[in-house]
This record gives C-alpha cells, sequence and structure tokens, in this order.
C-alpha cells in the first residue's frame, strides 16, 4: 500500500463552523420545542432556521472542497480505504440507533403490555388499571382518556405492501447503475439512478398518504398508546433516513451527469448505495414487525 | 530495529499555524490531542466543585449550605460532566495523542472530522451548562436521568438536556470512527494486529462499544423527547409503555458505557507497568482476549442495574451469572498485571505509582461490584452510598487514576521535558490518601443503609460522612498540584531523551522528545 501519499489535509475552516451550525440547530430545536407550550419559540424558530442554512451551507462547501481533492487525486487507495471504514461504521451506528426503537417494541410487545393486562409473573401491575385487557395492535390502551387508541390499524398488504415492493426494486436499480458505472455505459447509470429515485420518492409520497389515512381516518396518531408511539417513530424515522438517502441520490445523480466517477473511483456513488440498501433492509424489518405481525 | 525517519512530507505546512486559529482549525493529531485534554481537565475541575459542592453540604447532618433541588441538581450535574466531559474526552485525547504514533501513522485516518469531533464538545457542554441559568433550574433527575423523574417531572431544561446529549454522541461517533479507520487502516507495514500496544488495543475495542452504544442513547433521549412534548407513550404505562422501558434501553447504553471508561485505562496500565517493571507485559494474548470478552460480556449484564426494579426470577437469575462471568476476563488482567510485576526491576516513578495504586484500588471496586452482582444481596445494597463506593472506586482511582498515570508517562514526550518527580509524587500521594478518605467510609455507610442522592441524613452516618468529606476536599485540591506540574513541565525542565524512560517498547519511544509536528510521514518499519 501507498503509505508514502497519505493525504493529511491542512487546516480547515469547515470543522469549526460545523460545531456553531450544529450548536445553533440544537439551542434552537430546544427553544423552539420548549416554546411550543408557552408560545413563545419565535426566537428558536430563527436558531433552527439560520442553523439549519448555515449547516447546508457548509456541507456543500465542505463535500466540493472533498470533490475537488478527490478529482486531483490526493487521496491514495489507502486514504479511499479509510472513507470506505468511515462509512460502515457510520451505518453501523444507524443500524443501532434502530435497534434501541426496536427493543423497544419487542419489549412492550412481549413483557410490558401482556403484564399490564395481568399475564405472566408481573401480572400483578393490572392492578393499576383493572379491566385492562392486553391485546397487540394495542387500540385500547389502560386510559383512553390521556391516550385515545385507534379505531384500526394499517392493512399491510395495501400500501406497506407497495412500498415494499418499491424499496426492494429500489436496491435492485441502484446495484444496476452500479454495474453501468463500472462498465463505463453512461445512459444506462443515468437511466437506473433516475429510476432509483423516482422509487424513493414514490415510496416517500406513498407514506405521506399513509400517514394522512392514519390520522384523519384511522385515529392512529403519536398519542394513541404506545402502538402509535413505537408505529411512528420507527416508521418516521426510516422515512427521514430515506429522505437523507434520496437526497444523498440525487447529488450523487447530478455528479453522475457532470462526469464525476470513473469505474475504478466513485466512492462516493458507492458510500450512498450502501445506505441505501441500509434504508431497504430496515424497511424490511418494518414490514415484518410493525405492520405484518 | 525500528526505522526512526520523521521527515516531514512534501506539504506546505511543516510546523504549526501561529496564533488562535492553530486551535480552532488544525488538523493535527496532536493538537486536537492538546484539545480534548485540556477541556477535559477543565470539565474534571468543574465537575469536581460540583463535587466538593455536594460533600460540603453532608458534611453534617441537616441542611447547611444548599437547598435539596439544588443539591439534585449538582448530583445529577456531576455525574454528567465527570463521565461525559472529564473521563470520556480524556481518553480520547491520550488516543489523539498517542494512537497514530504507536501504529506507525502520519496522522489520523480522517483529520478533518477528527477536528469536529472535538469541536462539537464545548459547544454541548456550554449548553449544559446554561440550564443552571433556565427557569426551573438544571436538569435534576440523577446523571442515569429515569423516567419519569426526566420526563414527567422533569424541568424545562430537560429539552435542552437531551439535544446536550445528542452533540455528544455525535461527537463520540465521529471520534471512535476515526479511531477504527486508523487502527485498521493506518497500520506501519508489519504491525500485525497481534503487535499492537496493549492501549491501541483496548481502545479499538472501546470505539467498537461507542459505535454500538452512544446510538442507543440517541434513541432514549429522542424517546423521553416525544414523550414530552410530542404525546408518545413509551414510558407512560397509560398508553401501554413502561417507565421499566427507559431503564432497560439506557443500561443497554450505560453498562458497555462504564466499560468505555475503563478499557482504555486497562490499555494504559498495561502499557506502564512492564516498562517500569522492565519485564514485557505477562500473557499478551490473553490481555487481547480478556479485553474482547469483558466487552462482550458488558452487552448482556445491563440487568444487573435494576435488580429491584420488579423482573421475572429467570431475568435476576440470567443476569446475575452473566454479570459474575466478567469477573473472569478482568481476574485475567490483574494476574497478568501482577505476573509482569513478579520479580521484574521495579521503580516507582510517578506513573507507576498511579498504575499500582490503579491495580489494588481498580480492584477493590471490582470486588465490591461482585457483591452487588448478587441479586439477593443486591436488594439490600441497591440505591445506597455501597453502590456510590463501588463505581467510584472504579472511575476515580480507577478510570481517573489510570488517565493520570498516563499523563504523567507521555509529558516528557509532549512536551521534552521531564515532569518534576517530587511534586509528581506529592500530587499521587494527596490523590491517593484523599480517594481512600472518601470513598472507603461510603462502603459502611451504604452497608448500614444510608441511601444516595439524598442532602440529608440520619445521626449515625455522620462520623464517616466528614471522613469523606474531609477526603474530598484534600483530593480536590491536589489536583491543583496536577495542574501546576503540567503547566511547569510545558514550560521548562530537564530534557527529555527520546526513549524517556530506561528501554521501554513501542514506537512512541523512537521519535524525539517532544514529539515533532508530524510524525512517520514515511512509516517506520516494523520487524
Amino acid at each position: 500500500m501507498s503509505h508514502e501519499t497519505y493525504y493529511v489535509p491542512a487546516q480547515s475552516r469547515w470543522p469549526i463552523l460545523a460545531s456553531i451550525a450544529l450548536f445553533l440547530l440544537a439551542y434552537g430545536a430546544g427553544t423552539l420545542i420548549n416554546g411550543l407550550k408557552t408560545e413563545t419559540g419565535n426566537i428558536g424558530l430563527v436558531l433552527v432556521l439560520s442553523g439549519t442554512l448555515m449547516m447546508a451551507l457548509i456541507l456543500f462547501g465542505w463535500f466540493r472542497h472533498i470533490i475537488n481533492e478527490s478529482m486531483e487525486g490526493k487521496f491514495s487507495p489507502q486514504a479511499d480505504l479509510s472513507f470506505r471504514w468511515g462509512m460502515s461504521w457510520f451505518i453501523f451506528s444507524e443500524i443501532m440507533f434502530f435497534i434501541a426503537f426496536f427493543g423497544a417494541l419487542f419489549y412492550v410487545r412481549t413483557l410490558a403490555v401482556p403484564w399490564l393486562g395481568g399475564e405472566g409473573e408481573k401480572g400483578v401491575s393490572n392492578m393499576l388499571w383493572e379491566g385492562f385487557v392486553a391485546e397487540w395492535p394495542l387500540l385500547t390502551t389502560p386510559d383512553m382518556q390521556q391516550f385515545p387508541g385507534a379505531k384500526a390499524v394499517i392493512d399491510p398488504w395495501h400500501l406497506p405492501l407497495i412500498n415494499t415492493a418499491i424499496l426492494i426494486s429500489s436496491s435492485f436499480t441502484i446495484t444496476l447503475a452500479h454495474h453501468a458505472l463500472k462498465a463505463e455505459r453512461r445512459t444506462a447509470i443515468v437511466l437506473w439512478q433516475g429510476l432509483t429515485i423516482l422509487l424513493g420518492i414514490t415510496f416517500l409520497s406513498l407514506q405521506v398518504i399513509e400517514y394522512a389515512e392514519a390520522y384523519q381516518e384511522l385515529g392512529l396518531t403519536l398519542h394513541s398508546g404506545v402502538y402509535g408511539a413505537t408505529f411512528f417513530m420507527l416508521t418516521g424515522f426510516h422515512g427521514l433516513h430515506v429522505t437523507m438517502g434520496t437526497l444523498m441520490l440525487i447529488i450523487t445523480w447530478l455528479r453522475v451527469l457532470k462526469g464525476h466517477f470513473t469505474p475504478d473511483n466513485h466512492f462516493g456513488f458507492e458510500a450512498v448505495a450502501w445506505y441505501w440498501h441500509f434504508v431497504d433492509v430496515v424497511w424490511v424489518g418494518l414490514f415484518l414487525f410493525v405492520y405484518v405481525f | 530495529m525500528m526505522n526512526t525517519m520523521t521527515k516531514v512530507s512534501h506539504t506546505e505546512h511543516h510546523g504549526p499555524a501561529s496564533g488562535l486559529g492553530r486551535w480552532f482549525f488544525t488538523t493535527n493529531h496532536k493538537d486536537i490531542g492538546t484539545l480534548y485534554l485540556w477541556f477535559s481537565f477543565t470539565m474534571f475541575l468543574i465537575g469536581g466543585c460540583m463535587a466538593l459542592m455536594i460533600r460540603a453540604e453532608l458534611f453534617q447532618p441537616g441542611l447547611q449550605l444548599i437547598q435539596p433541588e439544588f443539591f439534585n441538581q449538582m448530583t445529577t450535574m456531576h455525574g454528567l460532566i465527570m463521565v461525559f466531559g472529564a473521563v470520556m474526552p480524556a481518553f480520547v485525547g491520550l488516543a489523539n495523542w498517542m494512537l497514530p504514533i504507536m501504529v506507525g501513522a502520519p496522522d489520523m485516518a480522517l483529520p478533518r472530522m477528527n477536528n469536529w469531533s472535538f469541536w462539537i464538545l464545548p459547544f454541548a457542554f456550554a449548553m449544559m451548562l446554561s440550564t443552571f441559568f433556565m427557569d426551573g433550574g438544571a436538569p435534576n433527575f440523577g446523571w442515569t436521568f429515569y423516567a419519569p423523574l426526566s420526563t414527567t417531572y422533569a424541568p424545562p431544561s430537560v429539552t435542552y438536556f437531551i439535544f446536550a446529549v445528542h452533540m455528544m454522541g455525535i461527537s463520540s461517533i465521529m471520534g471512535a470512527i476515526n479511531i477504527i479507520a486508523t487502527i485498521l487502516n493506518m497500520r506501519a507495514p508489519g504491525m500485525t494486529m497481534m503487535k499492537l500496544p496493549l492501549f491501541v488495543w483496548t481502545w479499538l475495542i472501546t470505539a467498537f462499544l461507542l459505535i454500538a452504544v452512544m446510538p442507543v442513547l440517541a434513541g432514549v433521549v429522542t424517546m423521553m423527547l416525544t414523550d414530552i412534548h410530542f404525546g408518545t407513550s413509551f414510558f407512560n404505562a397509560a398508553g401501554g409503555g413502561d417507565p421499566v422501558l427507559f431503564q432497560h434501553v439506557f443500561w443497554f447504553f450505560g453498562h458497555p458505557e462504564v466499560y468505555i471508561m475503563i478499557l482504555p485505562a486497562f490499555g494504559i496500565v498495561s502499557e506502564i507497568i512492564p516498562t517500569f517493571a522492565r519485564k514485557r507485559l505477562f500473557g499478551y494474548s490473553s490481555m487481547v482476549y480478556a479485553t474482547s470478552s469483558i466487552a462482550f460480556l458488558s452487552f448482556i449484564v445491563w440487568v444487573h442495574h435494576m435488580f429491584t426494579v420488579g423482573l421475572p426470577l429467570m431475568g435476576e437469575l440470567f443476569f446475575m451469572y452473566a454479570t459474575m462471568l466478567i469477573a473472569v476476563p478482568t481476574g485475567v488482567k490483574v494476574f497478568n498485571w501482577v505476573a509482569t510485576m513478579f520479580r521484574g526491576s521495579m521503580t516507582f516513578e510517578t506513573p507507576m505509582l498511579f498504575a499500582i495504586a490503579f491495580v489494588v484500588l481498580f480492584t477493590i471496586g471490582g470486588l465490591s461490584g461482585l457483591m452487588l452482582a448478587i441479586a439477593p444481596a443486591d436488594f439490600q445494597y441497591h440505591d445506597t452510598y455501597f453502590v456510590v463506593a463501588h463505581f467510584h472506586y472504579v472511575l476515580v482511582p480507577g478510570a481517573v487514576f489510570a488517565i493520570m498515570a498516563g499523563v504523567y508517562y507521555w509529558l516528557p514526550k509532549w512536551t521534552g521535558h521531564y515532569y518534576p518527580e517530587t511534586l509528581g509524587k506529592v500530587h499521587f500521594w494527596c490523590s491517593f490518601i484523599g480517594v481512600n478518605l472518601t470513598f472507603f467510609p461510603m462502603h459502611f455507610i451504604g452497608l448500614a443503609g444510608m441511601p444516595r442522592r439524598v442532602p440529608d441524613y440520619a445521626l449515625q452516618f455522620a462520623d464517616f460522612n466528614m471522613v469523606a468529606s474531609i477526603g474530598a476536599f484534600i483530593f480536590g485540591f491536589s489536583q491543583l498540584i496536577f495542574l501546576v506540574v503540567v503547566i511547569k513541565t510545558i514550560r521548562g525542565g530537564s530534557p527529555a531523551t527520546a526513549e524517556v524512560w530506561d528501554e521501554p517498547h513501542g514506537l512512541e519511544w523512537t521519535i524525539p522528545s517532544p514529539a515533532p509536528y508530524h510524525t512517520f510521514s514515511t512509516p517506520p518499519e516494523v520487524k
């Protein structure tokens, strides 16, 4: 390996600027959310918006800087491997984030709700709400006043099934785009990756329709007890990741159009493809354990 | 023989930039290590002042100095600052300084991200500390922030606390990714995995733990956020959730977290003891396997923090036995350290004194941990000062002593000067006496039933509390000696040789002291 040429960048202004942007975002989000109850969150909103704008500009500038360095050939194969390790472990950390929410789902389903219903070793907790019957999906919560349960839950065999098909196909289309990239078939890359983006956007649109149905027709909301909580937090964070992934796909697609990638130097593309496969795998878990079973 | 070439590479930046910009914009692992270490020491003093306020209030029974509400804020913020602001950044600082040198790399794998990992922290802690000036005061629910104390009954500042935790998590995850990429990808030719110094090995495993559990912490604070503000019921049984769920998710993060704070300490001690015993480390490979086993076990023992919360019997039994298993790899480590010292030509410079104190006092903390692992006995000890004694023994004369040992050990390499040995020894003995005076009596008052996190106590605990408070002030003020030692060593002192110590092993001793701004631009050959 070419150890001699490992590129150690000179001083950089991006990280400290990014820290300031992150601080504005975090402090602003805190102020905004605390202001929701007292209706005094305006400063928070200003901070969040300026933090978001600043972060967007920084990410644009920082990535442009790195792309330029990459095109100048500053990154040795060893540096490329550092990026690969970095992205892999980042995706691992994302998986662990979802595991926290899946863990919460499994815990309430198999232990907490049955105990509240009087089953099992800790069934004594049923005395808190006598007459509460454990069921899953949890439509009748212990305290229907505070947490009014949903009338029904989303039927997995309509929109969610379509969405599963869409997301799984998009994993294939992005792989076809990758093969086309390695074979230098430009039109094929542009088409396959464009199709992947369209599938991503379709998925997100269907999720929006599903959420609207849940809120307006089924009464399934964040407030409707722990079923609604786990449902919306898991699918919501997944949707957020699909949004991120779609944005990343669009940006790499524009880079494909500009001819940034070569058959043996296209880590930016691969990183996005890995991320896309990750959101796909998480969706399969969601489809099975949130919608079907 | 190792190649000691330290030629600076072809790039335009030969030395550090001038002015303050050097520290804000740096991509140099040594600069960033220094920033981490000073940040950590600052937080150590701030968190220490909070500890002294707690001990001042507990000097005598009754309420003297502060109100119970403020006392709760003190215990909470003391814990959070020491864990996330002092101990973790100190280890990351040592990792930044030493890992690239120890593996023969020119710098960390991702130098700009390295800078970002650090500079998030001052902002996160500024936000955390600003909660003291908010309506309702700072977080007051304990560093473990159990729901519903941290949700239904929390002060409004909890929202800022949640976002501060998110920022720390981002910082830790990026720092850990950088460390793993450096170790896996930046090793000099010939530096195989089983030749890595133990500090590198322990950090590799620690970084893995960080990436695995910091996102879980982010998850649990996010659930808190939505429970408080957006109507979810994760931790509210009225909606079918469970407050105990909070404890499960928190401790699934929390137990690996305590090993995040001790595994690098194991690594440091495993570097220091061989140097001053003038022997190779006994059982190198068993140390690697023991560290890995501890890391694995850390994921399947979290419920031992919650024995009294009301669990099925099988749960209590499983987590009790799994916890006890940890004593086996830990015992292997202690055995190896003692066996390294056995028949060694020992000398007792300050790093060695701290390292030996670590072995002895950490073992005391480990043994009280074994007592706490016994579920039926834990019903008695739970939430008493016995627990406080236990985790302070593993964290203060454990983690903190190891950090100090590491600083004394590598300070001549960093600054090019030997530290004043006598002053170092004074610092050690004051700390050693202070720490034991503070925390040893807590075992007794804990066994006698004094609850933790309470500003007042029954009269029979008065004597031991007074002793503990005196010890705390001795320990606290002796850290100013440490500050003096470090500043004096930076400013001058007898020049250190490249080897610094008597034939130590490792690449860091093949480069000049002070270490040049850029090391190993051409990788050394490790035979």
